[in-house]
């Protein structure tokens, strides 16, 4: 130990020019990542005028605010108006019952293979776990004339239904592998006193899951809020959710380049998971790397 | 009683594992079989043989495509993983706002890919973007129109793609900086190390797992990329920076060409097969070694 504190004591000058390089370098990764957002910020505060006149970086000579409530309720013009009121709340009315129900059965099933084992349970997690990679592609041709059978293509209960079917694979996932690391000691114990598979579930299981429960809850909601794919193709006109009309508004703008209006729409769209991402920035990296860390 | 007191666990998975078997594995056979078809806008169930493969891979178009996807996976893995490993060591130094860094160096993830492309194809735009920046500040011959130049739009792409993700990658990477014992950097550097060389030649080395998971998952996040394509060149200009998703999709649901389109996902499908199932097979060997 002698030896090493000697070491670190030789060396401080060299020491404090290390922390600067650190520090230089970490703030220079800090701007390009910020930069997008504050570009994003200043933009849709100026005027169409100002962004020809000025540049990318420069403030905003006042605070404009039309541009957002152009973003949020349109021209006021009936014919071909774009805005996202309507399609933010559609994705809220997605995202709501999405999110809970998918989390729910990925609770429940999580439970079921963890802590009553049956024959060929690591099978059906397995095909849970594969599941979760899967392109979408595969799936979207059957999966729009399946919506069309049953009647809800082009509804918000269709999206519901989509998501909640590929959501599962995540959240039965996320579960399971929180749960097999719960000692099996306190289940035993509840079955010999006679406790059946839902009183456990309700009384012991579920009161101790609520990290995973909120990492769950997250990612969905993250997922659901931040779909293109399944929106874009699922749905069109009145029913579309929020990040399809965002797509759609920024090109009806490109005939009228409305930069502010464009730019406004995005930080919108952005905001609920950025919000949920600055107050639960703990649990969203958790459910990050669980979802990437698999097995 | 006591039949559905002992089948109960089954009982209660049945309608998740219906679901799963029904939507995800039946669909992917479904979508196998017309990929043997002659479908254009209805599926016919007719068996064809392979000729929708030989048409997919003698179109110009799909070869554009599959290049793309290539120059895009190679340089944004290449380009996520060595920030990602960068900061994540950097951020390791005991420094004094790590959270705060941290929280900037996430957010992006946070967005979604539509949102990441809007505010792209708004920074990169050429006539008032960073290049009209560029040249109000003096460099008066400055062009940086990648965004709508052919060969030039993929790696625009890249650009935003890598700001989006790069984030993540350094979080895994920490959390497995996280877990390797202090003594062990101690030690090596009492026997006269530098801490270049400590990284380099000891700790990289025991984060091959952290490897092996950061290339897959942005190995299968680059094979399903779509979002970003379209809200930020719509795989233009023309059909430049064309993707397979995007090519899939196109094919599917304006060309009216389903058997073609099916054929295309099945590809997808094959490709992410075979770089997880094997990453799957050793994942889940090395749970049974730990048990």
């Amino acid at each position: 130990m002698q030896n090493y504190q000697e070491l670190e004591k030789s060396s401080n000058t060299k020491k404090i020019i290390y922390r600067w390089i650190l520090f230089i370098i970490l703030g220079i990764f800090a701007l390009y990542y910020i930069t997008p957002l504050y570009v994003m910020i200043v933009t849709s505060f100026k005027t169409m005028e100002e962004i020809r006149q000025g540049n990318l970086f420069a403030f905003p000579n006042s605070i404009n605010l039309e541009s957002w409530n152009v973003a949020w309720n349109g021209q006021g013009f009936s014919a071909g108006d774009v805005y996202l009121k309507t399609y933010f709340w559609n994705s809220v009315k997605l995202v709501v019952p999405a999110v809970i129900i998918s989390t729910i059965m990925g609770a429940i099933n999580g439970y079921a293979l963890t802590k009553w084992r049956f024959k060929g349970d690591s099978w059906v997690f397995l095909l849970f776990l594969f599941g979760t990679f899967i392109p979408y592609q595969a799936i979207l041709l059957p999966m729009s004339r399946t919506l069309g059978t049953i009647g809800i293509s082009n509804s918000i209960y269709g999206l519901i239904l989509v998501h909640v079917v590929y959501g599962l694979c995540f959240t039965t996932l996320f579960c399971r592998n929180y749960y097999i690391s719960i000692s099996d000691e306190i289940v035993k114990a509840a079955r010999i006193d006679g406790a059946g598979f839902f009183k456990i579930f309700f009384k012991i299981i579920l009161p101790i899951s609520a990290p995973i429960l909120v990492v769950t809850v997250i990612w969905q909601f993250t997922q659901v809020w931040n779909d293109f794919l399944f929106g874009a193709t699922f749905t069109f006109g009145k029913e579309a959710p929020i990040q399809v009309a965002l797509n759609n508004m920024v090109l009806t703008s490109s005939s009228v380049k409305r930069y502010n209006v464009d730019m406004a729409a995005a930080i919108i769209a952005g905001f609920p998971t950025l919000i949920v991402y600055v107050l639960a920035g703990k649990y969203f990296i958790r459910g990050l790397t669980a979802g990437s860390v698999k097995g | 009683m006591f039949w559905l007191k002992r089948n109960l666990p089954r009982l209660v998975i049945a309608p998740s594992f219906g679901v799963l078997i029904w939507f995800v594995y039946g669909f992917i056979l479904w979508t196998i079989y017309i990929s043997f078809t002659k479908s254009k806008l209805l599926p016919k169930y007719e068996f064809w043989g392979i000729d929708q493969y030989f048409r997919l891979w003698s179109m110009p178009r799909w070869h554009v495509a599959v290049e793309n996807l290539f120059i895009f996976t190679v340089l944004f893995i290449i380009l996520c993983v060595f920030i990602g490993i960068i900061l994540a060591i950097l951020l390791d130094q005991k420094i004094r706002a790590e959270g705060f860094l941290r929280t900037i160096y996430l957010y992006p993830m946070a967005l979604s890919f539509i949102v990441t492309g809007t505010a792209w194809k708004w920074i990169l735009n050429p006539s008032l973007g960073l290049e009209k920046f560029a040249i109000d500040i003096g460099f008066e011959t400055f062009t940086f129109d990648w965004l709508v130049t052919p060969g030039m739009s993929i790696y625009t792409i890249v650009i935003a793609g890598v700001w989006q993700s790069s984030g993540f990658i350094m979080a895994i990477f920490l959390a497995g900086l996280r877990s390797v014992d202090d003594e062990i950097i101690k030690a090596a550097k009492i026997d006269g190390a530098g801490l270049i060389a400590v990284y380099l030649k000891i700790i990289l080395p025991m984060m091959r797992p952290v490897f092996m998971s950061a290339i897959v998952i942005l190995l299968h996040l680059a094979i399903k990329s779509y979002d970003l394509v379209i809200a930020l060149t719509a795989g233009g200009p023309g059909i430049s920076s064309d993707m397979p998703a995007v090519f899939m999709t196109q094919m599917a649901f304006h060309r009216s060409e389903i058997g073609l389109a099916s054929a295309s996902a099945i590809m997808m499908f094959l490709t992410v097969s075979a770089i997880v199932v094997p990453y799957l097979y050793s994942e889940l060997k090395r749970e049974d070694q730990r048990n």
